[in-house]
């Protein structure tokens, strides 16, 4: 390689070889990244899909205060033994909503993205505050705080502000709310409205009496909220097993 | 030191010299490792055409590839490889060969499941793997249940029944169990009367007199516990309504508890407070219609079925 001139006067001339320093590890990013914003077949198009309520998102801040993450994935990979462990595999569009998503590589315990469902408000709620009452065998920590605990509601509608500045539709003025309306239909768009996040919060809690206490609304009810609707927006028996074959 | 390194060895330089001295060493690399970079490259190419690799326009390139495949609509479909087509091939490979036995399995009446030896091991094996990932959870593992949160179903006691038919309708839409608060309607001393003759059903240790006078509340109108309990206290499976004759506890923690006067104040706490839980979730949606009726021979054969 017989280019000592050229390489003489990169290396002498720090402004260039920082230009194309730049140049060279941008690469990578251009390769994987940019090719994402034409392609149109990454997000399955599906129905369903829709941001969380006020109280399941509270429930999604303490799933990630407490570190579930750590040992739980919500990822289902197209692989039939998952298949038949945790259901359907898990699709871009389920977590176009997250941010950030939960999918995660590390399980400890089993994947939750279809956990929804699957057990009793009445199960989760032991099982989170006591595991081995429920499973013997478990590892997983107590979390008995969560019931005793009562939720910090007064930043409802800061949160769901948050999140709508990074692109989920929560809607804050009357057009958007009737875009909502249109896109999710009404009785979802009313949960997305972002000056009556607290009052929405406080009637799922009371209606859904997730924790199985009246007496006031618990960091229990908003964490069971949410493991009760992971995976359950996509109603599957709609699709043909080979629908979103091709977005991969 | 260095400076002896320096003029022992005949490396080559790169040629190039800053401030007038320094020098740059020019080491190749050894012909191996530089082979086996080249190799990669050629993989690499290799693996770009047969599997998807390099975006394309809207998509990108598919590969050359191919799975074939049989979708639920029953159309077989050729897909470049990818991961989801691979899982639908690999679906397809286990349904051909447990086929035979799903077909037997929604053909066959249960009473015919049964007296079939075969069949009796094609649903223990099955549905001990069905049961250990969907109901386990809460029933335990060998079916045994919790006490004060979940039915056992090793024993003949059964809420809503212990027959084919009732275990297949429990699978298919879920339960939940209701009592209503009874520390709202009645007084301390009137839950308590009611707790004596509840315990006195199961021939355990209470208060004679207090049990009288619970036997004349519990088939009054102003606790009417008859309603749904039944006249003779055996309940009523229609609405899950448990037998309190039988000794056999799912939400008062009997069992455990200490002593006479424990063992009441358990049952008055469910009388008191009632109960607005015992959820047991619907499979219909998340199992198959055969992987229910496994299930539903799988429970009856615990031990209890009728």
């Amino acid at each position: 390689m017989n280019l000592n001139f050229k390489h003489e006067w990169i290396e002498t001339n720090i402004g260039l070889m920082a230009v194309l320093t730049m140049l060279a590890i941008s690469v990578g990013g251009l390769v994987e990244i940019a090719p994402l914003f034409f392609i149109e077949k990454t997000i399955e198009k599906v129905e369903g899909v829709r941001p969380y309520t006020p109280l399941e998102q509270r429930g999604r801040d303490i799933y990630i205060r407490e570190g579930c993450y750590t040992c739980h994935s919500q990822m289902i990979r197209p692989f039939r033994d998952e298949k038949l462990r945790y259901g359907h595999y898990s699709l871009a569009a389920e977590s176009q909503y997250d941010h950030p998503f939960q999918w995660g590589s590390k399980r400890t315990g089993p994947d939750l993205a279809r956990v929804g469902g699957k057990y009793s408000n009445e199960w989760q709620v032991q099982h989170l505050a006591a595991p081995r009452s429920m499973v013997p065998e478990s590892v997983m920590p107590n979390y008995p705080w969560l019931l005793s605990t009562p939720l910090d509601i007064s930043d409802a509608a800061d949160r769901l502000k948050a999140l709508r500045k990074v692109g989920v539709p929560y809607s804050l003025t009357q057009t958007e709310y009737e875009d909502n309306v249109t896109r999710f239909g009404e009785t979802v768009a009313r949960q997305l409205h972002i000056p009556d996040a607290q009052k929405n919060l406080v009637e799922q809690a009371n209606f859904g009496n997730y924790d199985g206490d009246r007496s006031g609304i618990s960091e229990m009810d908003a964490l069971v909220a949410y493991l009760q609707v992971l995976g359950t927006m996509v109603d599957f028996s709609k699709y043909d097993d080979d629908a979103f074959v091709d977005n991969r | 030191m260095s400076e002896q390194k320096l003029q022992s060895q005949t490396v080559q330089t790169t040629g190039h010299a800053w401030d007038g001295d320094l020098q740059e060493f020019n080491n190749p690399l050894p012909v191996w490792w530089v082979y086996t970079f080249y190799a990669t490259v050629v993989f690499a190419i290799v693996y770009w055409t047969i599997y998807p690799s390099w975006p394309w326009g809207k998509g990108w390139l598919g590969g050359l590839s191919d799975i074939t495949y049989v979708n639920s609509a029953g159309e077989t479909k050729t897909h470049n490889w990818n991961t989801r087509a691979l899982l639908l091939e690999d679906l397809n490979q286990a349904a051909v060969a447990q086929k035979p036995y799903f077909d037997k399995v929604s053909g066959m009446s249960y009473a015919q499941i049964a007296k079939d030896p075969e069949m009796s091991g094609f649903i223990l094996s099955s549905g001990k793997a069905l049961f250990a990932d969907n109901c386990a959870a809460c029933h335990q593992a060998g079916g045994q249940g919790v006490v004060g949160f979940f039915p056992n179903l090793t024993d003949d006691d059964w809420l809503y029944g212990g027959s084919y038919d009732n275990i297949h309708q429990t699978l298919v839409e879920g339960r939940r169990a209701y009592m209503p608060a009874f520390s709202e309607v009645l007084g301390g001393e009137q839950i308590d009367q009611l707790a004596n003759y509840v315990a006195k059903l199961s021939n355990i240790g209470h208060d004679a007199a207090k049990a009288a006078a619970g036997d004349a509340l519990f088939h009054s109108e102003t606790a009417a516990c008859f309603y749904c309990h039944g006249g003779d206290a055996k309940g009523r499976k229609e609405i899950g309504a448990p037998n309190l004759t039988d000794n056999i506890w799912l939400w008062a923690n009997v069992p455990t508890a200490s002593g006479e006067e424990g063992k009441v104040a358990a049952i008055r706490g469910v009388i008191a407070n009632g109960l607005n839980k015992g959820v047991m979730p619907a499979w219909a949606g998340r199992l198959t219609p055969e992987q229910i009726k496994v299930l539903t021979v799988y429970v009856h054969e615990l031990g209890g079925g009728q």
